[in-house]
């Protein structure tokens, strides 16, 4: 029996803006009378660690979501959606940005950052679908490469049983007010990538 | 109305819908974000919120509100406790005025911490009640609760969430706010408020007699919930509570629940239980409390009864989740499990550890300190951001607060003759090393001390101290100077240098190692974190096209420096400190103009 509605699984390196993903979707789901909960890792993020965020909408029980259980993985960055595919419901969908941030073990040159296909190939055998988009120049596209995340959020909306309206008013509430024409333009361009 | 918190911030609004009135707390993952809220949401409230120096200081300021008839509250992590533990233990023998709470945020799996201890069990042990919250809407009802039982009974209480609690979020039901008392005073009281002997005894007396009191108040307490179905039983715990409800849910069994949320035990739910069914499981994170307790009264309510747990099903490290403590039931009813799936093709992935940021300069201070000290000197450090630099050679033991001075010291009269040169930062030193360093002087350790001073406390969210001249709430207060205290408590050799100038550190590093006492080095320079959100801009650095690829600059370790076609390269995270420049034996990275 299923103990939640939608499980996504959000996932990043710090600063990327995870957390405000889930933030939209937390606030959303309230204004959508739902019950909602979710967990997120903090400490590490400013110090270019890996960062995930869980949201559960219409759930009432644990805030993470369990291995194999989510509906749509969420990845801010192509090798982080690879290194928490676990979570993935073999019937659910991955978003990843393609754009890199390569660790600091790759660019001392310890380690070698695996090519576009190598991520996506694994991603592929263990979902039912995986869209890739470059959110971030998607985002540039809409004016501010920061709103990347919010191209993300976009993408999602799709996925998500929250009403497009209620997610945009929710963004309203958290994006300051002299990015969020930007910040609209970024949800409709990744709106318009899975449609 | 409903709002979507961080548990923190549901605890915040719970103690403010009880009218606290004092809120102190030292920083410590997971619980920073309660102070934190407060102060956001501090405004015009008459309310007095403050970073303290340490744990134990925090739990006494608090104490203190509370017994001059303030409601009041002490926040920490769970090795604060132990900071704090002497307050503590006499503090549940002499009471309250008004309602005093202290929470205690626990780490199950060391997230953020170096142990992984229980408060549970310090509650137990020191008599004081404990509320185990299993989301975040239960911690603020709690918060608020935790008062009212805490005046009736006349005792502190502890609130204890988990990470999974401080850090989950949730919709979390807001209410009304209660103002603070207006008139408070401090009653005099010796029988109550003097620790002697005379009076400690009795009070111990007391405090034992109230135990059978509180528990019959807890037993019909919202978060002890029992639920009698199926002769299949599982007692849980806090979090643990929520995590068997989901599983018994998606198994779809008619299994008896009893949700534990409040300490003492409610032992006439937990009879009621082991009356009715044939087999229970407990299902707890960490220490087996509740198991303990279960077992203890099966002998006298059911000794027929199965009894499932630690042994086997549940383990007693790390934290619990849905899918460990579905399987575990689902193995005690003989249903199949469901293996935890692995991602594919993580061999190919880089590891993303994090690391000292782009510019920090306890990375540059590190690299100066092994310099001069050398790989036989040893290395002791603390807890806080440069902990994290335990792969440059220069962490040789992180213990506890404060502990890189006392365990130098030790290391030095256990016989040990290599030079010995410690560090920790800033906050650290006020919170537990002031005493260490005093303690190096008066007893002769010939030990080099090292305070990395960022002018923060980095590592948990860039809170202010009392080095920095500001309160919690933004406030202009007296700043002290870590060198007239170090000269203060005794150091012999005190020197301040600015480790983004690599040459004068190296020079007052070598002053220190040769001076025959105890020397002490101020490494200062801003934490670049704050530096940048304070709208410093910094300088261009470049590599030349001269450069060798001898990557010496590469094994200083800054994520702003890069390897690409045998030449170094600097990337866009330089904030421009220079002190690659000053390592480059090359001269080939250079300033640019702006």
């Amino acid at each position: 029996m299923r103990t939640s509605e939608c499980d996504i699984v959000i996932v990043g390196v710090g600063g990327q803006g995870v957390i405000l993903i889930s933030d939209v979707l937390g606030r959303a789901a309230v204004m959508a009378g739902k019950p909602v909960c979710g967990a997120e890792t903090h400490g590490m993020a400013q110090r270019g660690g890996s960062v995930i965020n869980h949201t559960r909408i219409g759930c009432r029980f644990s805030p993470m979501v369990a291995s194999g259980g989510a509906d749509v993985l969420v990845a801010l960055e192509p090798g982080e959606a690879l290194r928490f595919a676990h979570f993935l419901s073999p019937a659910g969908v991955a978003l990843v940005n393609t754009r890199p941030i390569l660790p600091s073990t790759v660019t001392c040159g310890m380690a070698d950052y695996p090519s576009l296909q190598e991520i996506l190939a694994p991603l592929k055998t263990r979902c039912c679908k995986v869209v890739a988009l470059d959110a971030t120049a998607l985002a540039e596209r809409a004016g501010n490469a920061v709103a990347m995340n919010v191209v993300m959020l976009g993408a999602l909306a799709r996925y998500i049983p929250l009403s497009e309206e209620l997610t945009i008013q929710a963004l309203s509430l958290v994006v300051p007010q002299r990015f969020l024409e930007a910040n609209k333009k970024a949800f409709a361009l990744g709106k318009a990538e899975v449609e | 109305m409903k709002e979507y918190l961080l548990g923190n911030a549901a605890i915040a609004r719970g103690l403010l819908e009880a009218g606290v009135g004092v809120v102190a707390g030292y920083p410590g993952t997971p619980s920073s974000e309660i102070i934190e809220t407060l102060v956001d949401l501090k405004n015009e409230r008459s309310l007095h919120v403050e970073w303290s120096v340490n744990e134990k200081v925090a739990l006494e300021v608090a104490a203190g509100a509370s017994w001059a008839g303030m409601r009041a509250a002490a926040t920490m992590k769970h090795v604060g406790l132990n900071v704090a533990a002497d307050p503590f233990m006499t503090l549940a023998y002499m009471g309250v005025g008004a309602g005093l709470l202290l929470i205690c945020a626990d780490d199950p799996y060391c997230h953020s911490s170096q142990n992984e201890q229980d408060s549970r069990r310090y509650a137990q042990f020191a008599g004081i009640p404990c509320l185990d919250p299993k989301n975040p809407m239960e911690a603020k009802e709690m918060a608020a609760f935790a008062f009212e039982f805490s005046e009736k009974f006349n005792i502190p209480v502890m609130l204890r969430p988990t990470t999974r609690i401080s850090h989950a979020r949730a919709d979390v039901e807001i209410g009304p706010e209660k103002s603070p008392l207006e008139k408070h005073q401090f009653i005099k009281n010796p029988a109550r408020r003097v620790a002697l002997p005379i009076h400690a005894r009795p009070l111990h007396s007391q405090l034992l007699a109230k135990q059978a009191a509180m528990e019959e108040a807890l037993e019909s307490a919202p978060w002890n919930s029992l639920a009698l179905h199926g002769n299949v039983g599982i007692i849980a715990s806090g979090i643990a509570g929520l995590y068997a409800k989901e599983a018994i849910f998606e198994l779809d069994e008619d299994l008896s629940l009893l949700c534990i949320g409040a300490y003492p035990l409610p032992k006439k739910k937990i009879s009621d239980m082991l009356e009715h069914v044939s087999r229970v499981m407990v299902i707890e994170e960490l220490e087996p409390v509740v198991e303990e307790q279960v077992q203890m009264l099966a002998r006298i309510v059911n000794p027929n009864v199965e009894i499932l747990g630690k042994a086997g099903f549940i383990p007693r490290e790390g934290e619990l989740d849905f899918l460990l403590v579905r399987n575990a039931i689902a193995r005690m009813l003989g249903k199949a499990e469901r293996g935890a799936l692995h991602s594919p093709a993580l061999s190919i992935l880089p590891p993303r550890p994090p690391s000292l940021c782009a510019g920090c300069s306890h990375r540059a201070t590190y690299y100066a300190m092994r310099k001069v000290f050398g790989k036989n000197a040893i290395y002791p450090s603390d807890i806080g951001c440069y902990t994290m630099a335990v792969g440059m050679g220069t962490v040789d033991t992180c213990l506890c607060m404060g502990a890189s001075i006392t365990l130098a010291s030790g290391i030095r009269f256990g016989g040990e003759t290599e030079s010995i040169c410690c560090s920790l930062g800033d906050s650290t030193f006020l919170h537990g090393g002031m005493t260490g360093l005093l303690n190096a002087a008066y007893n002769k350790a010939r030990i080099t001390v090292t305070i990395l001073d960022n002018s923060t406390t980095a590592m948990t969210g860039h809170q202010p101290h009392p080095g920095t001249g500001m309160t919690a709430t933004g406030e202009a207060t007296s700043a002290v100077s870590i060198e007239a205290l170090a000269k203060a408590l005794g150091a012999g050799l005190v020197e301040t240098v600015d480790p983004y100038h690599l040459d004068e550190t190296l020079e007052s590093f070598q002053r220190a190692k040769e001076y025959p006492g105890l020397s002490v080095i101020i490494a200062r320079q801003p934490c670049v974190i704050k530096a940048r959100r304070g709208g410093a801009r910094p300088q261009f650095f470049l590599v030349g096209e001269e450069c060798k690829g001898c990557k010496i600059c590469l094994d200083f370790g800054c994520p702003a420096i890069e390897f690409e076609k045998d030449k170094a390269r600097i990337n866009a995270l330089c904030s421009g400190c220079g002190v690659c420049a000053a390592i480059c034996p090359a001269f080939v990275i250079r300033e640019v103009a702006r």
